[in-house]
C-alpha cells in the first residue's frame, strides 16, 4: 500500500498571533512551526500501517524552502520520502489542486489529510483531493482499517460515531481518534540521522490559481477583566441585572 | 506538580544560528523531557531515587555520546548538538544530566580518545544504547581539587593490574555496570582503567542524605585488591591530562545545561509572576519583580551566546580548557542566582514541589561545586591572563 499523508506546516499552538500589512498577512515573525496536529495523527497511522503492513509512505507539503524543516520531521518519524509543492499555500483549493496532482502522480492508494489545519481551519483540502483525483472520501476520521482494497473507517458524528466500509483508492479527513495523543512519536536520533539521507523532492506547483483570496484577518476581542463574586445571590443579581443572561 | 508548560526563551532569537538539525534535535530531547521527565521527576527526586526508566529515553533521544562516531554507537554529532541536548535534559533536571554527562563525557568519551580498538567496539555500543551504564572515578576523600594528589593505585601483577583505592562523590556509582578509574602505576603516572561490576573486591556503596541532585545516584567506588586485566588499561594517553580532558567535554556539557535550569526558572517565574495578583495586580506589573525577570533574561541571553560561541570553537577544535572553565563558571553562577531570585518571587510556592525551582537551586549547588568548584575555575582564568599560578 502507497499513502501520501499531507502535511501543513502550521503556527505552535502556544505562538502569539499577530497579523501584518493592515490585518491581511499572518506575521510569521518569531512563531514556531509544527507539523499541524491533525495532519501528525494521520502521520502516526500511516506509520503503524507501514510497520504493521509494509507500506510506503510519503508526506508532502504546500509551501516554500522554510517548511522544509516540518518535511524533516516528518521523515525523522518514520516517513520514507517527502515532497515540497514550491509555492506559497493561498486557499484551499489552490492547495488541494497541488495536492491532487502529486496523488495522481505518485499512485497512491491512501491519501491522509488533516481534518483542517489548526491555522485557518479551512477544513476544504482533503475532500477536494478526493473530488480532483475521483477517490472515495471519508472526513472527520477517528479510525482506519485497510485489508487489501478494502477500507473499514470510523468517522465522528454529533453525538456519536459511523462505521463504513468502501474501497481504496481513498483520502481521508483525519484527527484525533486515528491514534491518541500518547501514541504520537518524538523522533529519536536513530530516526533524525536517518531523515539525513531520505529524498526530499521540490516540485514546482501545477497551477498556483486561487479562488478566494482574504481580505483581512481579526483576532478574538481580548478578554475583559474579571470580576470576583463572593456569594450566590450576587452572583445571580449580576447574571440577571448586568449581564442579562439569565 | 503542575502540569509542565516550558515556553524556551530566545530572546536574541538565537535559534537563527542553529541549524535546522540542531533544532530538531532540541525540540525531540524538549518533547520528550516534557512527556517523560516532567511528569516524575518531582516524585523521583522527592523520594531520592535516580529514575532508571527514563535511561532507554535518554539513549532514544542521543543523550549517550552524541559526538562519538556511528561505528561506535554514537550519532556523530557536532558539539552545539551535544550541548543542546544537554541543556534540554537539564531543563528537566540536573541530576538526570548529570547522568547523561558521565556517560558521555567521563565514559564514553575516554574510551573512545583513550582507548584501543577493541575497547571502543566492546563498550562503546552497549554505553550508547545504555544497556551499560559507566560511572568516573576521579575525585578521592582526601582529592578533590587537586586530583594529581590521588592515592588510588595499581601494580603490575605480571598477567593482570591489582588495583586499591576509593573514590567518592561519583555520578552513577551505585548502579554503574563499568567505572572508568584513574589510578597511579608504580611509577606515580596516572592511567585510565575500566574496572567492570562483578570484578571481586570492586564494590559501590551509595552516598545518602544528601539535598542535591536526588534524581541522581551518587556513590563510591571502593577496590580491595581488584584484579584488572591488562586489556582493561586505556592505553593511548596517561598523566592528569587525560582525566582533564573528560572533564573539559564535560564541562562544555555542563555550560549549555545550566542555561536549561536557569530557563526553567526563568519561564516558571515569569509565568506566576503574571498570573499571581497582590495588591490588585499581578506582580509582574511591580518594578522589583520586573528588575529580576529583567536581569534574569539578560543573564540566560548573555550565557547562550557564550555557550554558543565555545560550541563553534569546540567544534573547530579550538577551545581551550580555560575558555571552558570560563562558560561553566559563568553560567552555573547565572544559572544559581535565577534559581534564587525565581523561588524568591514565588514566595511560599517557590518552596513546595509543585514548582521545579527549589530543586533546581538546590541541584545546581552541585553543579557548582562538582567538574572544578566555582572558585579553582576561577583560578583557572587567573592563571591563563597572568601566568602565575595561584592554586598552590
Amino acid at each position: 500500500m502507497k499513502i501520501l499523508v499531507c502535511i501543513s506546516h502550521v503556527p505552535d499552538t502556544t505562538s502569539k498571533i499577530n497579523f501584518t500589512e493592515g490585518d491581511t498577512k499572518f506575521d510569521t515573525n518569531g512563531v514556531q512551526f509544527v507539523i499541524n496536529p491533525n495532519d501528525e495523527f494521520g502521520l502516526t497511522r500511516a506509520m503503524w500501517f507501514k510497520e504493521k503492513q509494509g507500506a510506503t509512505v510519503h508526506v508532502a507539503n504546500v509551501g516554500g524552502p522554510e517548511t522544509e524543516p516540518t518535511l524533516r520531521k516528518a521523515l525523522a518519524i518514520g516517513a520514507d520520502e517527502a515532497i515540497r509543492i514550491n509555492t506559497v499555500a493561498t486557499d484551499g483549493y489552490s492547495v488541494a489542486k497541488q495536492l491532487a496532482n502529486v496523488a495522481k502522480e505518485g499512485g497512491y492508494d491512501l491519501v491522509i489529510g488533516g481534518r483542517e489545519s489548526i491555522d485557518y481551519n479551512g477544513g476544504m483540502v482533503p475532500g477536494m483531493i478526493a473530488q480532483l483525483t475521483g477517490a472515495n472520501f471519508i472526513n472527520t476520521c477517528i479510525g482506519l482499517e485497510v485489508e487489501g482494497n478494502n477500507a473499514t473507517a470510523v468517522r465522528e458524528m454529533d453525538g456519536g460515531k459511523e462505521t463504513l466500509k468502501t474501497t481504496l483508492p481513498l483520502v481521508i479527513g483525519g484527527q484525533k481518534g486515528l491514534v491518541e495523543e500518547s501514541d504520537l512519536r518524538i523522533p529519536n536520533m536513530r530516526g533524525i540521522m536517518q531523515a539525513r539521507s531520505k529524498p526530499l523532492h521540490v516540485k514546482e506547483a501545477v497551477d498556483i490559481s486561487n479562488e478566494t483570496a482574504s481580505i483581512q484577518f481579526e483576532k478574538p476581542a481580548p478578554k475583559g477583566a474579571v470580576k470576583l463574586v463572593d456569594n450566590v445571590e450576587d452572583l445571580v443579581n449580576l447574571l440577571h441585572n448586568e449581564a442579562k443572561a439569565i | 506538580m503542575k502540569p509542565d508548560l516550558f515556553e524556551a526563551p530566545d530572546y536574541y532569537n538565537l535559534d537563527d544560528l542553529l541549524t535546522e538539525e540542531h533544532k530538531l534535535i532540541r525540540d525531540a530531547a524538549r518533547a520528550w523531557v516534557k512527556r517523560d521527565v516532567s511528569p516524575i521527576i518531582e516524585d523521583a527526586a522527592q523520594k531520592a531515587e535516580f529514575p532508571k526508566s527514563i535511561i532507554p529515553g535518554l539513549a532514544e533521544i542521543g543523550a549517550f555520546g552524541p559526538y562519538i562516531p556511528v561505528k561506535y554507537g554514537g550519532a556523530g554529532l557536532d558539539q552545539i548538538s551535544y550541548g543542546l541536548i544537554m541543556q534540554e535534559i537539564e531543563r528537566g533536571d540536573s541530576g538526570v544530566r548529570s547522568t547523561a554527562s558521565v556517560q558521555s563525557s567521563l565514559v564514553m568519551y575516554p574510551i573512545w580518545k583513550y582507548g584501543n580498538e577493541a575497547q571502543r567496539q566492546k563498550y562503546l555500543p552497549k554505553l550508547a544504547t545504555g544497556e551499560w551504564m559507566g560511572s568516573f572515578g576521579l575525585t578521592e576523600p582526601d582529592f578533590g581539587s587537586n586530583p594529581a594528589g590521588m592515592v588510588t593505585n595499581f601494580k603490575d601483577k605480571g598477567d593482570h593490574y591489582l588495583l586499591n583505592g576509593a573514590k567518592l562523590w561519583i555520578s552513577n556509582s551505585p548502579f554503574c555496570d563499568v567505572a572508568v578509574v584513574w589510578a597511579k602505576d608504580e611509577s606515580g603516572r596516572i592511567h585510565g582503567l575500566v574496572v567492570e561490576r562483578g570484578m571481586e573486591g570492586f564494590t559501590t556503596p551509595e552516598t545518602h542524605n544528601k539535598w542535591s541532585l536526588r534524581a541522581s545516584a551518587t556513590g563510591e567506588l571502593l577496590f580491595q585488591d581488584v584484579k584488572v586485566p591488562k586489556e582493561n588499561l586505556l592505553p593511548n594517553k596517561s598523566g592528569l591530562g587525560a582525566p582533564l580532558g573528560c572533564l573539559d567535554s564535560a564541562r562544555f556539557g555542563i555550560a549549555w545545561g545550566a542555561i536549561g535550569a536557569a530557563m526553567d526558572c526563568y519561564d516558571t517565574a515569569l509565568r506566576y509572576a503574571k498570573e499571581r495578583i497582590q495588591f490588585g495586580k499581578p506582580i509582574a506589573a511591580f518594578q522589583l519583580q520586573q528588575k529580576k525577570l529583567a536581569e534574569m533574561i539578560t543573564e540566560i541571553t548573555k550565557a547562550q551566546l557564550l555557550a554558543f560561541r565555545l560550541g563553534q570553537l569546540k567544534n573547530e577544535d579550538r577551545a581551550t580548557s580555560a575558555q571552558i572553565s570560563m562558560a561553566k563558571r559563568n553560567n552555573v553562577d547565572m544559572a544559581i542566582k535565577i534559581a534564587r531570585e525565581a523561588r524568591q518571587m514565588l514566595g511560599g510556592m517557590g518552596i513546595t514541589g509543585e514548582y521545579s525551582i527549589m530543586r533546581h537551586m538546590m541541584n545546581l549547588e552541585s553543579v557548582i561545586t562538582y567538574e572544578g568548584t566555582h572558585d579553582i575555575h576561577l583560578l583557572i582564568t587567573g592563571l591563563d591572563i597572568t601566568g602565575h599560578n595561584a592554586f598552590k
